[in-house]
């Protein structure tokens, strides 16, 4: 039987930290076996070869920004089959959204000259407001175990198994106790997108939301039970105001508390 | 000869978006451009308004590859202007957080980055087709580092239990024995990788250079020390500000960084190695020994083998590090902000990273100002290129142009961190 054509996959960066790429690098027990299962085409992180398109998989970190930015992802998606954005810079704007939510008239005016930049500058923004996504993986950054989950699915044709529930439903799962009702310690975890293995309350700190809002979080009813911890309306506004600020849920939460 | 332009348009195996330009006229180098072209994320524009408990969170996110040196010179600007100190267990805790983080990133710069330069390959994907083995124990041995950070800082990107003060949770003794059990097997994997890289062939490229990195009296540098130099710098780094001055570059997204009156500097490995040889363990000295290398070194190409010999302290100090240590009783030490000016400085894995916040008396971030290791050490390495490309000028083009990437890869750049800090004082032409 003739064997068939190992799938190209290449890895595209924007605005970002690196740190969701380098999860591919980080898979050390498994990066070389995925090297073989797919043709590694366009991974610049990784190697100077690279591989003309179409891309069979197509791997995007980071947001867009910049004017040149918002042209190169569409060459990038007309050069892909299947895209999938990789973080919360990808999915939802990343922590440099947090400039969406200033008054940036006035220091863009002492930093850039240029109106046309202006208009772009002033946001960062998810790939999926500039072009169709196949799938999103969240986190700040990834889970380097949902990456491969992400992989093996494109690679067998099936959808990848990244549940959408809360972090609480995770925390139950590992047997940690409830930071927030026996400690009173403020956890974004009920209303936050599970996929990380609920790290934080299990080293006794609550959850910062770092993979952004589940499906159907009720954010207005978490803010009750803060305040009643004793959570300032300005310390609301710093915790929806994250690495997912702009991520639908959380953006309405801390306008909803922002003076 | 006519003129000719060497240009790499986008820089591989480097972290981040960064570009080369050369321009070569009559056998002469007539410009150099390092473009660094990543675009700026505003960091300290956005930590204003922020409090001084976010800073290592946030300041994580400009480098997924260095994450512990961010929360490091964040913590210990935040408790300098606080007026804390952490010791005993707690700081040994840190030491050992960061000798994770440079076994990871070090491993990965030698292994996957660089030495595929010397040995002829595009990637260590393609090496490992020839030598497997090898690219294997790299991996493995960075890895290691990798179960530094995820036990301590609870995952491997973006560590979540580093706070100023100290900890959310400190681990017990009993869990990092399995981590002593794989660091016994990395030392002497680090070993090799040192004996490896000594066998490359290095071009004679030895060159005059400021070298600056922190000094302490008992210790290689990680969280502490004064800056210094071999040309007579020696500052606490509250002075930072006083001794360094910014410089704009019309292309570059990245601001120039020089020593005032005195001029480009080079940070990194080398620069602690040659500052801080005596301050290695005897398992580290050796090997350097063995491998060639003498208390001095100004080659950069050679940055390769001092990098691996900082992998090898890395696992014989967290080998020391674990052996002595006894859980504290808190895991943080108590702060209470107060309206002041905090200054932290900390050695990434590729050289100093200088952290100054003002915060008020309820804690929140005034200003912030952040200044990476890549910025510092750009001209440098611009400097490097216009030195080393007359010498090659008769080989073709692809290799000549791979000859420049190896050089700039000498200093592990990575350009997402320098590129974050472009901040409100830029001026367009």
């Amino acid at each position: 039987m003739a064997r068939k054509r190992r799938p190209k996959l290449a890895v595209w960066k924007f605005a970002s930290c690196d740190g969701c790429q380098l999860s591919l690098l980080d898979c050390e027990d498994e990066l070389l076996s995925i090297a073989g299962q797919v043709e590694v085409a366009y991974f610049l992180e990784a190697s100077r070869a690279t591989v003309k398109g179409p891309y069979d998989l197509s791997l995007v970190e980071g947001s867009i920004t910049t004017p040149h930015d918002a042209e190169r992802i569409q060459q990038v998606r007309r050069a892909s089959k299947f895209l999938v954005t990789i973080g919360a810079c990808a999915t939802a704007g990343g922590i440099q959204a947090l400039r969406d939510f200033q008054d940036v008239k006035e220091f863009l005016a002492i930093v850039y000259a240029t109106p046309e930049y202006i208009e772009t500058l002033t946001q960062s923004t998810p790939i999926a407001q500039h072009v169709r996504v196949d799938f999103e993986l969240r986190g700040c950054p990834i889970n380097k175990r949902q990456l491969i989950e992400v992989i093996s699915a494109f690679l067998h044709g099936r959808k990848p198994n990244t549940p959408p529930h809360s972090v609480c439903m995770e925390c139950k799962r590992r047997g940690t106790v409830c930071v927030m009702v026996a400690h009173g310690t403020p956890c974004l975890g009920p209303v936050t997108h599970t996929g990380c293995g609920a790290i934080c309350p299990a080293y006794h700190r609550g959850c910062y939301g770092c993979f952004g809002p589940k499906e159907t979080a009720n954010t207005g009813s978490l803010s009750v039970w803060w305040k009643h911890l004793g959570v300032s309306e300005a310390d609301l506004v710093r915790a929806f105001r994250g690495f997912n600020a702009y991520a639908e849920a959380f953006r309405q939460e801390s306008e909803a508390h922002a003076k | 000869m006519p003129s000719k332009t060497i240009k790499v348009d986008y820089l591989a195996r480097v972290e981040g978006e960064g570009a080369l330009y050369i321009k070569i006229k009559n056998r002469a180098v007539v410009n150099v451009q390092l473009k660094i072209f990543e675009p700026p994320r505003f960091f300290e524009a956005f930590l204003r308004g922020r409090s001084y408990r976010e800073a290592p969170d946030i300041t994580a996110r400009i480098c997924g590859i260095c994450p512990v040196a961010y929360q490091m010179s964040a913590v210990h600007a935040m408790e300098h202007a606080c007026g804390v100190t952490v010791d005993g267990p707690l700081r040994a805790l840190r030491r050992l957080l960061y000798c994770g983080e440079w076994i990871e990133s070090h491993t990965l710069h030698v292994y996957m980055l660089h030495a595929p330069d010397f040995l002829g390959y595009e990637s260590a994907i393609h090496l490992a087709k020839d030598a497997p083995e090898i690219v294997q124990r790299g991996l493995q041995l960075k890895k290691t580092g990798n179960e530094i950070i995820a036990l301590l800082g609870g995952r491997e990107i973006h560590p979540i239990n580093v706070r100023v003060g100290g900890f959310y949770r400190v681990p017990t003794k009993q869990e990092l024995f399995p981590l002593a059990e794989r660091l016994k097997w990395a030392r002497e994997a680090a070993l090799e990788t040192v004996r490896w890289v000594a066998t490359f062939p290095f071009p004679d490229f030895t060159q005059d250079y400021e070298f600056v990195a922190l000094r302490h009296p008992d210790e290689y540098p990680f969280n502490e020390g004064r800056l210094v130099s071999n040309k007579g710098l020696d500052i606490d780094a509250t002075m930072y500000d006083e001794y360094f001055v910014e410089e704009q570059v019309p292309y570059s997204n990245a601001l120039h960084s020089v020593l005032k009156g005195r001029g480009a500097y080079f940070m990194g490995p080398l620069a602690r190695y040659n500052l801080n040889f005596d301050k290695l363990s005897p398992v580290a000295r050796e090997a350097a020994h063995t491998a060639g290398l003498r208390p001095e070194c100004r080659n950069p190409f050679q940055s390769i083998v001092v990098r691996s010999v900082e992998i090898l302290y890395a696992c014989d100090e967290a080998l020391r590090l674990i052996d002595a240590y006894e859980r504290p009783e808190s895991p943080a030490v108590e702060v209470q902000p107060r309206t002041a000016r905090g200054y932290g400085c900390t050695e990434a894995p590729r050289g100093s990273l200088y952290h100054r916040y003002q915060i008020d008396d309820e804690g929140v971030i005034l200003d912030a100002k952040i200044v990476p290791p890549t910025s510092q050490n750009q001209k440098t390495i611009e400097n490097d290129l216009y030195r080393f490309v007359p010498r090659y000028l008769d080989l073709p083009k692809d290799q000549l142009t791979w000859r420049c990437e190896q050089a700039i890869r000498n200093y592990d750049p990575c350009i997402s961190c320098a590129t974050h800090f472009l901040n409100l004082q830029i001026e367009r032409e």
